[in-house]
């Protein structure tokens, strides 16, 4: 390996760890906010790309089927829920965020199933379609179960993925999908290649990590959200509905994750379960990140990044091997030299 | 008719009664104290008044019963609860502690600035420390922003689960001086209290909780010259 291979090997890890980069952070957002881990999280990621892949090809993405299903179930519980309080002056507000809401960008997609949208609409309804995923999920199985323990959130969160995995199977079908190039062209920096879709990722990357920074120092829901994470008890008290918090975690989380599947589409042939190792490598960024630290997390998921752009050079068919067992004595050393968050979390 | 009325409120834990058939009012522009030795049952009172614990009985809120609602609703109806614990935002600065404190409120971003210039005149501290992270303030700086947070919702009623908590004397007297002092701006205050006799001069009415029951009750002066709550003063009566 020569030193020009090494500098394209770089960025092609690079491009790679920005994707993890925004999923990581996406895990660390959830996490901190609900306690929960949600495994489900890479497959949010796959379903973007599915779902970009059929609007490509003028068809009507399975996702409006699954946020079809989700609605209705979240909906019913959520109905029956007021009904048993006896807040049914609340259900006409239920119907709307929990059934309608979620419903039109899923009806947009299904009317304009057979046309060809233009690039950014296509986009904007391919993340819009993917958004009410994750809060749904939240409503029908994490809402129920608040106040559970991290560890039991995190096995409904295994459960969840697989029963996602299957919805992922039914709705998209066995096949993968490559979607087109969002940019063309490429540059020389220092005489190596750079290609533009590489730059894109990056960009992408930073541009949202910052949207996400100033959203939590410069706004008054970017505080509340870090003060319902930071202290629940306290949050409460000062009228801060940690539901409502829950759900813009999920719906941010979703924006990242979205974007990230926009972002890996054109690169990566994506099948209904790929969400999950994408998932799995992101999350491990975010545990270089002791599940707490943006930037740590995001320093973490770039070098998770690289070494599985190496890694591939080496042996391709070996390239999850050889990246998960140099992680094992990384993540070993984290976990030394870490003050553990769910420590702090059971107070 | 009363701002606050509990009604035969009870908490349990388990099997444990913390709190029995407790009942008291609090009038609107009164300061009421409720005084009662270690384990009284009077962060529990507190706690399910607010709505963070499950209790029998009614509490009736400004009119309204609002035994069944969440505690976030009855914030924004203008009911506020300084815990035990401060429950301060530790990981965040002075300044946005106070700002969250706000959060409920709808009048604008102009009156809110102008609540927390007055509580930065009232804790000149906290102006000092406005940037500092909450979690590296002294107790006595903790108590001033879980204080000031609590006024930054400009709330009717403020329940103080005792604020001279790990004070020294000095800073317990300025204390007690200033929710004195806020009586004048018309909020109404439940004080519960160790320090019984700050908390009766500086309360217009008492109630005494012992074993999870109000024992006793009337106006300060009163208590404060009872001879019964001497015993009291000296931590625990003879059930303990
Ligand atoms: N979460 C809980 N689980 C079980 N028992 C509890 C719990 N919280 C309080 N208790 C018990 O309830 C009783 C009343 O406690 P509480 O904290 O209300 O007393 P207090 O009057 O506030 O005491 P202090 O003056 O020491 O703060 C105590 O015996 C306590 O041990
Ligand atoms: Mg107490």
């Amino acid at each position: 390996m020569n030193a020009q291979i090494a500098a394209i090997l770089a960025i092609d890890g690079i491009a790679s760890g920005a994707i993890y980069v925004l999923i990581a952070i996406g895990f660390v957002l959830i996490f901190a906010v609900t306690r929960i881990i949600f495994v489900p999280f890479g497959d949010i990621t796959a379903f973007t790309a599915l779902t970009l892949a059929s609007l490509e090809n003028k068809q009507m993405p399975g996702t409006v089927g699954m946020v079809a299903v989700l609605a209705v179930m979240a909906t019913l519980m959520e109905v029956f829920s007021l009904w048993r309080k006896g807040a049914l002056g609340k259900i006409p507000a239920a119907l709307f965020f929990y059934l309608a809401l979620p419903l039109i960008p899923a009806a947009i997609a299904w009317a304009t199933a057979g046309t060809l949208l233009p690039t950014p609409l296509r986009l904007l309804l391919t993340v819009a379609v993917i958004l009410p995923i994750a809060p749904l999920l939240n409503r029908i199985v994490y809402q129920p179960i608040a106040d559970a323990t991290v560890l039991l959130l995190l096995i409904v969160s295994v459960a969840l993925h697989f029963a996602m995995s299957g919805l992922g199977l039914l709705f998209f079908g066995p096949e993968g999908v490559r979607t087109q190039s969002l940019v063309d062209f490429t540059t020389f920096i220092a005489g190596t290649p750079v290609s533009g879709q590489a730059m894109l990722i990056l960009g992408s990357a930073i541009f949202f990590s910052f949207l996400l920074y100033l959203f939590f120092n410069f706004t008054l829901y970017g505080k509340a959200l870090h003060a319902t994470a930071i202290n629940r008890t306290g949050a409460r008290l000062m009228g801060i509905r940690p539901q409502q918090a829950c759900t813009i975690a999920f719906l941010l989380g979703s924006v990242l994750a979205a974007v990230s599947g926009i972002l890996i589409a054109p690169v990566n042939t994506i099948f209904y379960d790929s969400g999950f190792l994408i998932g799995l490598k992101s999350f491990v960024g975010a545990i270089i990140g002791g599940m707490v630290s943006f930037p740590v997390t995001a320093i973490g998921s770039m070098f998770v990044g690289i070494l599985e752009g190496f890694a591939a050079f080496l042996s391709s068919p070996f390239k999850d091997v050889i990246v998960f067992s140099i992680l094992i004595p990384v993540l070993l050393w984290r976990s030394y030299t870490l003050v553990h968050a769910e420590e702090e979390d059971e107070e | 008719m009363a701002l606050l009325s509990i009604q035969n409120v009870s908490v349990s834990y388990g099997k444990a009664e913390a709190v029995r058939n407790v009942s008291l009012e609090v009038d609107r522009g009164q300061i009421v104290t409720v005084i009662g030795p270690n384990g009284a049952g009077k962060t529990s009172l507190l706690t399910s008044v607010i709505g963070m614990i499950p209790a029998a009985g009614r509490v009736i809120f400004d009119g309204t019963d609002i035994t069944a609602l969440p505690t976030e609703d009855r914030i924004e109806m203008g009911f506020c609860l300084v815990p035990e614990r401060r429950e301060l935002f530790a990981d965040m600065s002075v300044y946005d502690n106070l700002l969250l404190g706000a959060y409920t409120r709808r009048d604008g971003s102009a009156a809110i600035k102008a609540s927390m210039e007055e509580v930065y005149g009232r804790f000149p501290r906290l102006r000092e420390r406005r940037a500092q992270k909450a979690g590296t303030l002294s107790g006595g700086e903790r108590q001033m922003l879980a204080l000031g947070r609590a006024l930054m919702a400009k709330p009717k009623l403020l329940m103080l689960d005792e604020p001279s908590l790990g004070l020294a004397p000095l800073i317990t007297r300025e204390i007690f001086k200033i929710i004195a002092s806020l009586h004048e701006t018309g909020v109404s205050i439940l004080l519960v209290e160790q320090n019984a006799r700050a908390a009766l001069e500086t309360a217009g009415f008492g109630y005494v909780m012992e074993t999870g029951e109000i024992v006793h009750s009337g106006s300060s002066a009163t208590l404060i010259d009872d001879p019964r709550l001497i015993s009291t003063y000296l931590g625990g009566g003879a059930s303990h």
